[in-house]
């Protein structure tokens, strides 16, 4: 309730209210008094809302129906964005069908690696904290002072992973983030390698910690395997934890931008041009702002569309607990 | 949805059940896998350090070497005192863009945060949810606009893009955050503040802030760490490099690593640890509110 300890007025009949408090929702002057300090307290946000998100958000959908190069004012052009971009933009379905392919490769490896991680890590192991910290790191590293480290390991010639390679006698190693077959792969590595023992983790062994040992020890007294405890017990509990982590892999990975950028230029021809990069290169590199506009619309549709679907299919296998 | 209580120290170790175990076969095995583990996160970062502190020639010795015959601490000198190449300057934007960020962001998450927790006025509710509908929109779609606003407003190639926003409540995350804590301090304290006579602005200043140290700190180290590493929001504004924060600074210097036909890759590799270091120190200052912060944001769903 909203009610004040100092108010000793009583409460007036709502139609001899004053204006500003019917505008504000109060009853009393001291309600009144009260929502306005509450008013100033949010007004920071509202302007925020107003100028960062609603405006910008009105800006975009408009400029995605123009031709706009930011120096002229926005020129209405219909639809022709959509369609330059579903039929006639050569690098729109290849950069939308990598960015899926990454995806499909970057969060199964993310969310089993996590897991595993996680599961490790729950082993009451001694170290675990140092481990645990360890793992993280390279979670926490800037994404560019990322890239330019494993731009070093992955080196050709004088990185560490060919010289093992070589030593192990690979006569041929592969060229990583220099060739066309394996730059998307090399991509995908860095950013498996830098979100396993991230956020994910952390998330997994909270959600580890939070199952009741309780029903570990009745599934021993029943004589159940380490594997079946994991598939009956840890799985079903895990589910929901499971389930936020997919929705969060998932969009990290739609929105894969950096890492790319600063290794390859989205190269070598195109391997590594991502949706992100794309709109990237359209809209600050070639400033077309009224396409960069329509690109990012049909990524937030994109984005969109995937969370729906995970919360309507996550009802079919996600357990909560009191369900 | 709501989280009603700060959540409970999460580290394994704190756990109560915690048992000496004997070292079976399987405990072995065990930790052969979390060593190994160890080794692969392990291994890159210590080849970089390693990389930073070798010569020219041992940068490109083939086969390579892992340690340098004697650590070049030098390398550290030189990467901030090469002209074309001002390490020095692009941390030091980073370093205030990132202390004004964080400073912005926790001041008026704060801010808003109480006004949601502890005022009732028309509209409020209806505001929290917009709020919490902004955390579903990607970035990507109020990027182009925002460009276009601070390109009329003359900031291109200035900080102000990077920093100003976060003084605008900060964003949904720290808010939400914020919010959820003001719920938990029990509304008497606030009563009874209101009785003695104090005024809204020294109740949340002097009364409920000191009790809201958690959620500050885990606040301002997640803004700190994402501000400190961000690439995509700088790369739009900033196209002069002595404007370089220390994230564009690094694709700077990767994409041309030399000095007059010299080549500096060696001290590229320190500059790359001297953008890793503030990470790894803002992590370690606060990790205990942190990873509870992580974990927080992974439940609130």
């Amino acid at each position: 309730m909203g009610t004040d300890a100092r108010v000793i007025a009583p409460a007036r009949a709502p139609s001899h209210r004053p204006w500003l408090a019917r505008i504000v929702g109060a009853q009393t002057a001291v309600q009144t008094h009260r929502a306005l300090w509450g008013y100033l307290f949010a007004l920071p946000w509202v302007l925020g809302l107003i100028f960062f998100f609603g405006g910008p958000i009105l800006a975009s959908l408009y400029f995605g129906f123009t031709e706009y190069a930011i120096l002229s004012p926005p020129k209405f052009i219909g639809l022709a964005n959509y369609d330059r971009a579903f039929n006639k933009d050569d690098l729109f379905w290849p950069s939308l069908g990598r960015t899926f392919l990454f995806t499909l490769m970057f969060v199964p490896s993310a969310i089993v690696g996590s897991l595993a991680l996680a599961l490790l890590l729950n082993q009451k192991l001694k170290g675990t904290t140092f481990f645990r910290t360890l793992f993280y790191i390279p979670h926490l590293i800037p994404a560019v002072a990322l890239t330019v480290l494993w731009m070093a390991i992955l080196q050709p010639r004088m990185g560490p992973v060919n010289a093992v390679l070589r030593a192990l006698g690979v006569a041929d190693p592969p060229g990583w983030l220099a060739t066309r077959d394996t730059a998307l792969l090399s991509v995908t590595i860095i950013n498996v390698w830098a979100a396993v023992g991230g956020n994910t983790m952390l998330i997994f062994l909270a959600g580890l910690q939070g199952i009741p040992n309780e029903y570990y020890e009745a599934a021993s007294i029943d004589g159940a395997s380490a594997w079946a405890k994991f598939r009956k017990i840890t799985l079903p509990m895990l589910s929901p934890t499971i389930f936020f982590n997919l929705v969060l892999a998932i969009i990290a990975a739609l929105k894969v931008f950096t890492t790319a950028w600063v290794a390859t230029q989205g190269g070598p021809s195109y391997a590594t041009w991502f949706f992100v990069l794309h709109i990237y290169n359209e809209a600050f590199q070639n400033f077309r702002m009224g396409y960069g506009s329509a690109l990012a619309w049909i990524l937030a549709v994109i984005l969109i569309a995937f969370t729906l679907i995970q919360v309507y299919a996550s009802r079919k296998w996600v357990y909560y607990d009191g369900d | 949805m709501a989280i009603s209580q700060p959540f409970p120290a999460t580290t394994p170790a704190s756990r109560a059940d915690r048992r000496r175990k004997p070292l079976r076969p399987s405990r072995v095995v065990l930790y052969a896998v979390v060593l190994f583990f160890a080794a692969l996160f392990g291994f890159p970062l210590l080849w970089t350090l390693m990389a930073s502190l070798k010569t020219v020639q041992e940068t490109f010795a083939y086969p390579p070497v892992f340690f340098p015959a004697t650590p070049q601490f030098g390398n550290y000198i030189r990467v901030l005192s090469i002209e074309r190449i001002p390490v020095l300057l692009w941390t030091w934007n980073a370093a205030y863009i990132t202390a004004l960020t964080t400073l912005g962001t926790v001041i008026t998450a704060s801010l808003v945060g109480y006004s949601f927790a502890r005022f009732s006025y028309r509209g409020r509710d209806a505001l929290f949810l917009i709020t919490l509908a902004t955390l579903t929109l990607p970035a990507q779609v109020t990027l182009i606009p925002q460009f276009v606003l601070f390109h009329r407003l003359g900031w291109i190639n200035t900080h102000l893009p990077l920093w100003v926003p976060a003084w605008f409540g900060g964003g949904a995350f720290g808010i939400f955050l914020m919010r959820q804590f003001f719920l938990t301090i029990p509304r008497d304290l606030d009563e009874a503040a209101l009785i003695d006579g104090a005024s809204y602005p020294r109740i949340f200043w002097s009364v409920l802030l000191p009790l809201l140290k958690p959620p500050i700190v885990t606040l301002a180290i997640i803004t700190a760490l994402a501000t400190w590493s961000d690439y995509q929001s700088p790369i739009i504004y900033l196209n002069s490099p002595d404007k370089f924060t220390i994230s564009v600074g690094l694709h700077f210097f990767v994409q041309s690593p030399e000095v007059g036909g010299e080549p500096l890759q060696h001290l590229l590799m320190a500059a790359c640890v001297l953008a890793m270091i503030p990470a790894v120190i803002i992590f370690f200052a606060g990790q205990r509110y942190f990873v509870q912060g992580v974990v927080m944001s992974g439940l609130k769903g």
